[in-house]
C-alpha cells in the first residue's frame, strides 16, 4: 500500500479540569490514504471530534494537552508553528462542521467568506477569487450562484448553508476533507443530498475524506474504511465490508444490533447496549467497554490492544479469539435469528 | 429605507412632544415653584407679583403658556431667560454647544480607542495575570466619580504641580478652536481624560466579556479552520461581530453626553457648555432655559437612537429591513 496521506500516530489529548484529567483521546493511531473515505464512528464523547480537531490544531482550550504525532506530507502537524499550520488549514486540509446554522459568520456575505479563504492561501485577484466562488457555489448545487454569492448566511436554509460550508472547505482543492458530523443538524432528506454531494466532490476532485459520524447508516453508505471509537480509543478498524459483515468487537456488535433494518424480520424491540460509557476521568485499567460487555471474562481486566487478530488487516481490541467472537456475535446482533433457528 | 426614515422622524417628533409637555408640567405646576416669586425678590407686594405674572404670561391657561413657549423656542427663537433678563435662551444654547461638542467628541475618541485596546488585551491575555489587572483598573475607572476625579486632576494640574510640570496648562475654561487651536486642545486635554475614564472602564469590561463569548462561536472556529491569521480572526471576525453590542451602547451614551449629560465635567473644569448651562439654570430655577436645554438634550438622545438603529443595520445584516 502507498504511504498514507495523513497519519495519526498515538495521539493523546487530555483536558485539565477542576475534577481531574479528562482523557478525551487516549492513544489513537489511524491513517488516511489518498482518495479514500475513512469513517470514524462512535457515540458522543468517544473522542472522534476531538481527534480530528486536534489534527487541525483547532482546540484552543489552554487546559488541553497533546501528545503524539500527526504526519501530513512528511511533516508533523503537532510540532508546527502557528504560521505553518495556518498554511495547511483550509488549503491542504479542509473542514466541514456539524452545525451549518452557526458555522458561518452572520455579518458577512457568504461569497465574501469563501473568497476570504481563497485569497488567504493563493495570490489571486479579487475578481478571480469571486469567479471561483461562483463556480464552487454552482458545483455544490446552489442555484443562481451569481446572485446568491451576495446573500448573507441568514438568507440561506440549513442545507444550503452546509453546501456553502462544503464549497468553502474545498475552495483551495484540499487533499483531505474532514467532515465532522456534516449531516447531524439537517433533515433526513437534506442529509442524503449533502452526503451524495460529498461523494460527488470526492470523485471529481480525488479528495480523501474523513467522515466523523455517530450514524452507522452514514458510514455504510460512504466509507471505504471504518474506525470505531469508544472512550477515547479506537476499538475496531477495518474495511467497510469487515465492519459490517465480520465485526469483531462486542461494542461494534452492539452498534450494528441497534440499527433498525428493513431487510430483516422486525424485532420486537431494538437491541440497546446497557449502561453508559465510562467517565473519561476514571477509565478502567482494562477494557473500557468491559462493564457493559455481555461477554466479559477474566482477561478483560487487562487492557486489550488494537491488533490484527484475524490476519486480514482487520484490527480490533478484544481479547476474545476470532472463533469465540464468531459464535457469540450472531446472538448479540440478531437474537431473533438465533431464536428462530431449529 | 425611506419609510424607515419617515417613521423614525415622526416617532422622534412624538417623543420630543411628550418630553416637552412632561418637563413643562413638572416645572410649571410643581407646588411651591413660582417663577414670579423668584424674580420679584424678597417680600414682594401682591401687586408686583401680579404684574410680573402678567408680564411673563403666567396668569394665562397652562396650554397657552406651553404654546407660547414652544413658539418662542422653535419659531421666533426669542425666548428670554427669567433670571438673566435679556439673554436669549436659544442663542445661548447654540453658543454653548461647541464647547460641549468639543468635550464630548474628544472624550469619545479617547474612550473608544482605550476601551478597544484594553478589552482586546484583556480578552487575549485571559488566563494570565494581566487580564485581572486590566479589569480591576477598568473597575476602578468605572467606580471613580467624575467630580472627584476632576477635582483631583485640578488639584494636581492647577495646584501643586502647576508651577513645574503643568506650567503649559492654561487656566480652567474653554477656548474655542477658532480662537486658538492650541489653547483649545490644552484646555480640553484633562477634561477629555476625566470624562473618558468612566466610559473606558465600562466599555472595556463589556467588550472583553463580549469577545470571550464570541471566541467560542462556531464561526470563529470556521475562520481558524480557513487558515486565517489570529490577527485577522480577531479583527475581522471576533471584533467585528462584537461591535454590534459596542455601537448600540456607544450611540446612547454619546447622545446623552452631547445633550448635556457631561454636566459634572463641565462644571468641574469651568467649561461653559450645555451641561454648565443646565447646571446654572437648575440652580436659578430658570424655567425657559431648563425647558430649552431639555428639548436640546432630548433631541440629541433621540437622534442618537436613530443613528444607532441605522448603524445597527449597517453592522448586522440580520436586522436590515428587506
Amino acid at each position: 500500500m502507498a504511504s498514507p496521506l495523513l497519519e495519526i500516530r498515538n495521539l493523546k489529548v487530555s483536558f485539565r479540569t477542576e475534577d481531574g484529567l479528562v482523557r478525551a483521546v487516549d492513544g489513537v493511531s489511524v491513517s488516511l490514504y489518498e482518495g479514500e473515505t475513512l469513517g470514524i464512528v462512535g457515540e458522543s464523547g468517544s473522542g472522534k471530534s476531538v481527534t480530528m480537531m486536534s489534527v487541525m490544531r483547532l482546540i484552543t482550550d489552554p487546559n488541553a494537552q497533546f501528545e503524539g504525532e500527526v504526519i501530513y506530507k512528511g511533516a508533523n502537524l503537532m510540532a508546527m508553528s502557528q504560521d505553518q499550520i495556518r498554511s495547511i488549514r483550509g488549503a491542504g486540509i479542509g473542514m466541514i462542521f456539524q452545525d451549518p446554522m452557526t458555522s458561518l459568520n452572520p455579518v458577512y456575505k457568504v461569497g465574501w467568506q469563501i473568497e476570504e479563504q481563497i485569497r488567504e492561501h493563493e495570490k489571486v485577484s479579487r475578481q478571480a477569487a469571486r469567479d471561483r466562488t461562483v463556480e464552487l457555489l454552482t458545483a455544490v448545487g446552489i442555484p443562481n450562484a451569481r446572485e446568491r454569492i451576495d446573500a448573507y448566511p441568514h438568507q440561506f436554509s440549513g442545507g444550503m448553508r452546509q453546501r456553502v460550508m462544503i464549497a468553502m472547505a474545498v475552495s483551495c482543492n484540499p487533499d483531505v476533507l474532514i467532515a465532522d458530523e456534516p449531516t447531524t443538524a439537517l433533515d433526513v432528506t437534506i442529509q442524503a443530498q449533502i452526503l451524495s454531494l460529498i461523494k460527488k466532490l470526492k470523485q471529481d476532485f480525488g479528495t480523501a475524506v474523513v467522515l466523523i459520524t455517530h450514524d452507522m447508516g452514514v458510514v455504510a453508505d460512504m466509507a471505504d474504511r471504518i474506525a470505531v471509537m469508544y472512550a477515547g480509543r479506537i476499538i475496531e478498524q477495518g474495511t467497510q465490508r469487515d465492519l459490517f459483515y465480520d465485526p469483531q468487537h462486542p461494542y461494534t456488535w452492539g452498534l450494528l444490533g441497534s440499527i433498525a433494518r428493513l431487510d430483516r424480520p422486525r424485532p420486537r424491540r431494538l437491541a440497546a447496549i446497557p449502561g453508559l460509557p465510562p467517565s473519561l476521568m476514571r477509565l478502567p485499567a482494562g477494557c473500557a467497554f468491559g462493564e457493559r460487555c455481555a461477554h466479559r471474562f477474566d482477561r478483560c481486566s487487562e487492557l486489550p490492544l488494537l491488533l490484527d487478530r484475524t490476519g486480514t488487516g482487520h484490527l480490533d481490541a478484544c481479547h476474545l479469539s476470532p472463533q469465540q467472537k464468531q459464535d457469540l456475535r450472531d446472538r448479540t446482533i440478531h437474537p431473533e435469528l438465533v431464536e428462530e433457528r431449529p | 429605507m425611506l419609510t424607515f426614515i419617515v417613521r423614525r422622524t415622526l416617532w422622534t417628533a412624538v417623543v420630543m412632544f411628550v418630553i416637552t409637555v412632561l418637563v413643562f408640567i413638572i416645572f410649571f405646576k410643581t407646588p411651591g415653584v413660582d417663577p414670579a416669586r423668584a424674580i420679584a425678590g424678597r417680600n414682594p407686594s401682591p401687586q408686583v407679583l401680579a404684574e410680573i405674572r402678567a408680564q411673563l404670561g403666567l396668569d394665562r391657561p397652562l396650554y397657552v403658556q406651553y404654546g407660547v413657549m414652544m413658539k418662542k423656542i422653535f419659531i421666533t427663537r426669542d425666548l428670554v431667560s427669567y433670571s438673566n433678563q435679556g439673554t436669549k435662551v436659544v442663542q445661548e444654547i447654540f453658543a454653548a454647544a461647541p464647547a460641549t461638542l468639543s468635550l464630548v467628541f474628544g472624550a469619545a475618541l479617547i474612550w473608544i480607542v482605550m476601551a478597544i485596546v484594553m478589552g482586546v488585551a484583556a480578552a487575549r491575555l485571559r488566563g494570565r495575570i494581566y487580564d485581572p489587572i486590566l479589569m480591576v483598573l477598568a473597575l476602578v475607572g468605572l467606580s471613580a466619580p467624575v467630580f472627584w476625579v476632576g477635582q483631583v486632576v485640578n488639584l494636581i494640574t492647577q495646584g501643586s504641580l502647576h508651577s513645574s510640570v503643568f506650567s503649559w496648562l492654561p487656566p480652567l475654561g474653554y477656548t474655542s478652536f477658532t480662537t486658538s487651536p492650541v489653547l483649545w486642545f490644552e484646555g480640553l486635554i484633562f477634561p477629555w481624560i476625566t470624562l473618558s475614564i468612566l466610559y473606558i472602564g465600562f466599555y472595556a469590561r463589556v467588550l472583553r466579556a463580549n469577545l470571550l463569548e464570541i471566541q467560542n462561536e462556531d464561526y470563529i472556529r470556521t475562520a481558524r479552520a480557513k487558515g486565517l491569521s489570529e490577527r485577522r480572526v480577531l479583527v475581522r471576525h471576533t471584533l467585528r461581530t462584537s461591535m454590534i453590542t459596542f455601537v448600540s451602547l456607544f450611540g446612547l451614551d454619546f447622545g446623552a453626553l452631547v445633550g448635556g449629560g457631561a454636566i459634572l465635567t463641565e462644571v468641574v473644569f469651568g467649561i461653559h457648555g450645555v451641561g454648565f448651562l443646565t447646571y446654572q439654570s437648575l440652580t436659578n430655577l430658570d424655567l425657559p432655559t431648563i425647558i430649552a436645554v431639555v428639548i436640546y438634550g432630548a433631541f440629541f438622545i433621540v437622534l442618537a437612537n436613530a443613528l444607532v438603529d441605522i448603524g445597527y443595520a449597517w453592522i448586522d445584516p440580520r436586522v436590515r429591513p428587506t
